[in-house]
């Protein structure tokens, strides 16, 4: 998140744009409704005859897991791969997209390896991970960084190629050169394009996550899921499943507050 | 001064080359404010964009004060259609942009900047976002950035196309007002034949395939120019004649 730098600082104080707001229902309870709806027809399905658990029992499992404090290091052990492959995915995917994007010569070379390692699943490659990288920790990483990555530097490519040409014949004829250009109108002109390409690498993390975690985990939502399947422990898998909603969810919504006050200059729709 | 001498460019198409320029020649002096006037295709914007710099003829030579254009320079300042303004920065910041890649420090460069805010009438929106300013304001903004880092010619590319015509002609005398506060050279480019002869000291007609200068015709009103002018016999007459030299060309296809 180091790609936007200090000049970007937009102002707090001035008018608010006018802004088209719903007349009637205010959006927060519809999504309010809409939840308890969801859930009332998940008991209906459960009380109906499916082989499901209904939420009470669901809600009982978690407060179980809660209480022995297994459900805290799972989401803690899944928080951390998913974070550190996000962040180094990121990491390398802005500068890479950034080169991609500004040097011919550099999207030649990079472009048909990233164009192709995007058709593969990130899943597809656990079993070529686990041989080279052994059970540990590594290859659980690798592959969600790999997620990330793809996800990110497509979009940062993009942006930087996308960047509106007026605005680059306007820095230069102001006297910019190349430097400054890449600097003060790139940058910031694709910062939209590399926050989507995080949310959306964020998203392809969690869900290479869980099946990372099938390659011999002690700890972590995707391995207590699969060790409840031998079980048949539902209630235990549904805990796991809403875990990963939550926290994805959780994660998505600090993404899009950052982009949102990093991109308020965007004229929206 | 500018001397456009002999200047051509034409652009590869599927089949054959477009010849946006051919053979034109035209010489502007300091604090002059020439209007070129045409129809589209008539190679006027690719004539601003040779003058700016963004772009180099296949013949000819395009030169200021005796020296070849051969990029971008602080001496020009170029007016964009599409506003151009960076959507991040705020007003100021955008005004201050030129004054930065300069190098002029911090005091100077706020103080410079609040100068031509104030001279365009947009200090109660120094602090907004463009996304914030109407069209009109826009261009407002676009034109502050252009003079705060001091060109001693203007180059402005159809600027007040996208405002409504009420906009319009504010904009026109706001300029007006500007241009006669700190005189610069001005080349202005527009399809509005009222406007061209509105703002010019001389209007040049262009016509298309090839792109070639057809009439120059001198407008010898005094400025200020008022609202009464613009609806003098005498406007109408400069008026009518640059239309019929702009409409009454042979059929652009």
């Amino acid at each position: 998140m180091t790609v936007v730098q200090a000049d970007a600082e937009v102002t707090t104080g001035s008018p608010a744009p006018p802004e088209r707001r719903h007349r009637g229902v205010p959006k927060t309870l519809l999504n309010l409704l809409s939840v308890v709806l969801g859930v009332g027809v998940w008991w209906g399905f459960s009380l109906g005859g499916f082989d499901i658990p209904a939420p009470p029992e669901v809600l009982k499992r978690g407060g179980e897991l809660i209480a022995d404090g297994t459900l805290a290091d799972d989401v803690l052990a899944s928080l951390g791969r998913v974070l550190a492959g996000f962040m180094l995915g990121v990491a390398l995917a802005v500068p890479v997209g950034f080169l991609m994007g500004w040097y011919g010569v550099v999207r030649g070379l990079v472009e048909p390896w990233v164009q192709f390692f995007r058709t593969i699943p990130p899943l597809a490659i656990i079993p070529l991970a686990v041989v080279l990288m052994g059970i540990g920790e590594t290859p659980k990483i690798f592959v969600i960084f790999l997620a990330s990555f793809l996800a990110c530097v497509i979009a940062t490519f993009q942006g930087v190629v996308g960047v509106d040409k007026t605005l680059i014949n306007a820095a230069r004829v102001l006297g910019a050169k190349d430097g400054t250009i890449f600097a003060r109108v790139v940058v910031p002109a694709s910062t939209p394009f590399i926050l989507v390409g995080m949310r959306v690498g964020l998203g392809s993390s969690w869900a290479t996550l869980v099946a990372a975690e099938l390659i011999a985990a002690q700890q972590g939502l995707g391995y207590r899921m699969q060790s409840a399947q031998l079980y048949y422990d539902l209630p235990t898998i549904f805990v796991g499943l809403i875990s990963i909603g939550v926290l994805g969810l959780l994660m998505d919504r600090v993404l899009l507050f950052a982009e949102r006050r990093l991109t308020n200059w965007q004229e929206r729709r | 001064m500018i001397t456009i001498d002999r200047v051509g460019k034409s652009f590869a198409m599927k089949n054959d080359r477009f010849v946006a320029l051919e053979n034109v020649s035209l010489e502007v002096a300091e604090n002059e404010f020439v209007t070129i006037v045409g129809p589209s295709g008539c190679g006027k914007t690719t004539l601003m964009n040779i003058l700016a710099g963004l772009e180099t003829p296949d013949a000819g030579q395009a030169l200021v004060r005796g020296a070849r254009i051969t990029g971008p320079g602080p001496d020009r300042g170029v007016i964009f259609q599409q506003y151009a303004l960076f959507p991040w920065l705020t007003v100021r910041k955008n005004v201050e942009f030129g004054l930065r890649t300069a190098g002029v420090p911090n005091p100077e460069r706020r103080e410079r900047a609040q100068h031509f805010i104030d001279l365009v009438g947009l200090h109660d929106f120094a602090d907004a976002l463009p996304r914030m300013l109407s069209g009109g304001m826009k261009q407002r903004c676009a034109i502050a950035r252009a003079y705060a880092v001091n060109p001693s010619i203007l180059l402005m590319d159809e600027p007040f196309g996208a405002v409504d015509a009420l906009t319009r002609v504010r904009l026109q005398e706001q300029l007006l007002q500007t241009w006669s506060q700190e005189k610069r050279t001005v080349v202005f480019i527009t399809h509005d034949v009222d406007e061209a002869v509105f703002l010019a000291n001389r209007v040049v007609v262009m016509a298309a395939r090839p792109g070639r200068i057809v009439e120059i015709v001198d407008v010898d009103l005094p400025y200020p120019r008022t609202e009464e002018l613009r609806l003098s016999p005498d406007f109408t007459a400069l008026r009518n004649r640059v239309w019929s030299a702009v409409y009454h060309q042979e059929p652009v296809a």
